[in-house]
């Protein structure tokens, strides 16, 4: 293995609303032979601010990732939205400060940044990642995976080397689940019209579990599926990909 | 006009449009989609025309006086217009020039953009819409919803009611035994337009491009009518938005391959019509073009908006949007919806109103749109471009508003690992709380929390939350070594 020094960037949701994420990450690429360390000094990508229009208060989230991750060889996040971040609105943010410093550091630290199937796939070069979870289960490409990083079909090549696991499409997989970040509550109507349409789609299915590789999606997905008391239960992929015969997500 | 989260729940609640939309965005979407999939350089022809109107915006004022000097030679007269009140005087001018009472007009955004239709009718002067849909939209006094289809949001049975209600008192009625059929509805707008194409002296139209070296204006268009309204009348006046230009008559080849299978999912539109200024003896005997400004100089200046203006109009964004799916194109208060409306209508018009300035927050950022472009606009990029231009434009307020005291707050806990630590420490006991009183819990068993009221109400209006975990992700690392001593927990 090139890679020597790895950093897990856990996310602030996952940090605070799914530590078992980050637990199934550490887990995992354990596993698979990385030592993977968390930098104790990160935060967040700064998407919130970014996304909602908050440049200026984004700069110095920016900066703490950036200070956080300096030194590391790679940085692995179980998020698509956060490495879209870091990969393509750091350089905006950066530069809109006018910090030629910072620019410099985004643009060492930004490369470096993977999703979790990036990583798995392109720098271990590994799509059986020795997973056992025998379940039924539908796959939702969230949007930022999906459009901003281009992660194609790394998330089912891994999902189909699982054992046990069946995986059964989602119909219209590449519509918007309507999250959106701070959408999800300033356009509530407008996001839960779309959420109901994803929910139907993945009740109709039939699968016991939705997968994704982002927690906020799933978080809203989940909280339309658990309102509409449709027994499905979402899980993020990193948990699955962690599962083994002694330890099942 | 309400802002757009008030105008997209009076949308939503309408049943019967959000499955006219729908269907009909699946449909062209599909389309699209598939004569795409034909084209085996699409990506070396999308950046082909994002070059051409890239070239020709970068060196805007060039190409506009080259246009003008090739129009005037072919016989046009030229007219610039700052805004919409000075186009919509000039084109009443010409009509009552000619003692004109009423015009035909080919589908234009432009003169729908600048109201013109009411102008004229302020001056006594009748404006009749000539595209199908447009001419649906105009009987049913309605606004359109699309760019392409601007009646999308009307099913055939409401279109049948329409011409039987109305066309009586502008004109030919309507047979009286009509029908639903598309093709009946289609033969009775045919006998009532053709009688007005034969009548008027004026006709006025839009242009989709204006080629600068031989003053060539062009329209793309699927029913005739544009011509009949381009060819018949003896004058003819066209009203045409400054970006339209395209320098020379070759940039005109990627143009006319993307647009037609991004708007209307065909290989190649039925009808291409382009003119250059006065043809002695044929087709209109005076033709004035409008070049429009209206914002576009606004827009333009503008860094990372100016690539809006590339916009072909071809309507791929609106037909992929989720968004513009569910709530249609009324809610953005504008002839310009969906995702480039809007980007559009705040770089066109400024953020100060609260409707203009709600638009890009009208998006999930889903990407789906920038994803179709043929001009490969970065709609996501602007949308966050536009919402930082609404939140500058707060940064003097006396008094912040809740969501920029919220996202400083934010700001401060994240520049911090420290105080991001307090601040789930406190949210874990938040949910220890919610654990202890939890009404409901996820399947898998984590408790949730069901309603909450206040500001938690925007999300568990139809959304359970679950409860935080009593440790976060950072403190579990502190307490175990990153997993290493796991076991003497805290649960
Ligand atoms: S923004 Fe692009 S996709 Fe949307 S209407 Fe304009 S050219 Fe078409």
């Amino acid at each position: 293995m090139r890679v020597v020094r790895v950093a897990l960037q856990v996310t602030c949701v996952n940090d605070a609303m799914f530590p078992d994420t980050g637990k199934a990450v550490v887990r995992l690429l354990r596993r698979l032979g990385v030592d993977v360390d968390f930098p104790s000094a990160q935060t967040c990508c700064a998407q919130p601010m970014v996304n909602t229009g908050y440049l200026d208060e984004a700069v110095p989230v920016v900066r703490t990732f950036v200070d956080a991750f300096a030194g590391y060889d790679a940085i692995v996040t179980p998020s698509g939205s956060c490495a879209g971040s870091a990969r393509h609105q750091h350089a905006i943010v950066a530069e809109r400060s006018g910090d030629a410093g910072l620019a410099a550091a985004v643009a060492k630290t930004a490369p470096r940044t993977h999703e979790l199937t990036e990583f798995l796939v392109d720098v271990l070069g590994v799509t059986d990642v020795g997973a056992y979870f025998p379940h039924r289960v539908t796959y939702h490409p969230t949007c930022h995976s999906l459009r901003m990083l281009g992660v194609g079909d790394r998330p089912r090549r891994l999902l189909e080397a699982v054992r046990g696991l069946e995986l059964v499409d989602l119909p219209q997989a590449e519509e918007c689940c309507g999250f959106g970040g701070t959408f999800a509550v300033k356009n509530a109507d407008t996001s839960v019209a779309m959420g109901a349409d994803k929910a139907r789609h993945v009740r109709d299915t039939g699968a016991e579990v939705l997968v994704a590789g982002d927690n906020s999606c799933l978080m809203h997905v989940g909280g339309m599926l658990s309102r509409q008391r449709a027994g499905v239960r979402v899980l993020h992929l990193a948990e699955v990909l962690a599962s083994t015969e002694d330890g099942a997500a | 006009m309400p802002a757009f989260p008030t105008a997209a729940r009076a949308a939503l609640g309408d049943t019967q449009l959000r499955r006219n939309l729908a269907h009909a965005t699946h449909t062209i979407r599909d389309k699209r989609a598939k004569v795409v999939a034909e084209v085996e350089d699409w990506e070396d022809l999308r950046l082909a025309g994002a070059g051409v109107k890239e070239a020709a915006l970068r060196d805007l004022a060039t190409h506009l006086e080259t246009l003008e000097a090739s129009l005037v030679r072919a016989g046009a007269t030229v007219h610039w217009a700052r805004d919409a009140e000075e186009a919509c005087a000039i084109v009443a001018r010409v009509a009552h020039d000619h003692g004109a009472d009423e015009v035909v007009k080919v589908k234009s955004m432009a003169t729908a953009e600048i109201g013109l239709n009411e102008a004229l009718e302020a001056e006594g002067i009748a404006a009749w819409e000539t595209d199908l849909a447009e001419l649906i939209v105009q009987l049913g006094e309605d606004l359109p919803s699309h760019i392409l289809v601007p009646a999308i949001h009307r099913n055939r049975a409401e279109v049948r009611e329409i011409f039987l209600r109305r066309m009586a008192a502008v004109g030919r009625p309507a047979p009286a035994d009509l029908t639903d059929e598309p093709a009946v509805l289609a033969g009775a707008a045919r006998e009532h337009l053709r009688e007005k194409f034969l009548r008027a002296k004026v006709g006025v139209s839009g242009a989709n491009f204006a080629v600068a070296d031989t003053g060539t204006l062009v329209v793309v268009e699927s029913e005739g009518n544009g011509r009949m309204c381009l060819t018949l009348p003896d004058v003819l006046v066209s009203v045409v938005g400054i970006e339209k230009v395209v320098a020379t008559w070759s940039d005109l080849d990627p143009m006319l391959r993307l647009l037609p299978r991004s708007s209307t999912g065909e290989r190649m539109n039925p009808y291409t019509s382009t003119w250059s200024g006065v043809t002695p003896g044929d087709g209109p005997q005076e033709v004035h073009v409008v070049l429009l400004d209206n914002g576009r100089t606004r827009a333009l200046a503008d860094d990372v908006g100016r690539q809006a203006l590339r916009c072909i109009r071809c309507s791929a964004c609106l037909n992929v949007c989720p968004v513009y799916e569910r709530v249609g194109g009324h809610a953005y208060g504008s002839v310009y919806p969906g995702p480039i409306g809007a980007i559009l209508n705040p770089l066109l018009r400024g953020v100060s109103d609260e409707q203009t300035a709600s638009l890009p927050y009208a998006s999930s950022l889903c990407g789906a749109c920038f994803e179709v472009c043929p001009v490969r606009i970065d709609i996501p990029s602007v949308l966050v471009d536009q919402r930082a231009a609404v939140v500058d434009s707060h940064r003097g307020d006396r008094v912040p508003k809740a969501e920029a005291v919220a996202m400083r707050a934010a700001a401060w806990a994240f520049s911090d690992a420290r105080r991001l630590a307090w601040a789930e420490k406190a949210s874990g006991l938040g949910g220890r709380v919610l654990r202890r009183f939890g009404r409901t819990s996820l399947p898998g068993g984590r408790a949730a929390a069901g309603r909450l009221p206040g500001p938690g109400a925007a999300w568990t209006g139809a959304r359970d939350l679950p409860a935080p975990p009593e440790e976060s992700f950072r403190a579990w690392w502190d307490r175990t070594d990153g997993g290493r001593h796991e076991g003497e927990g805290p649960e």
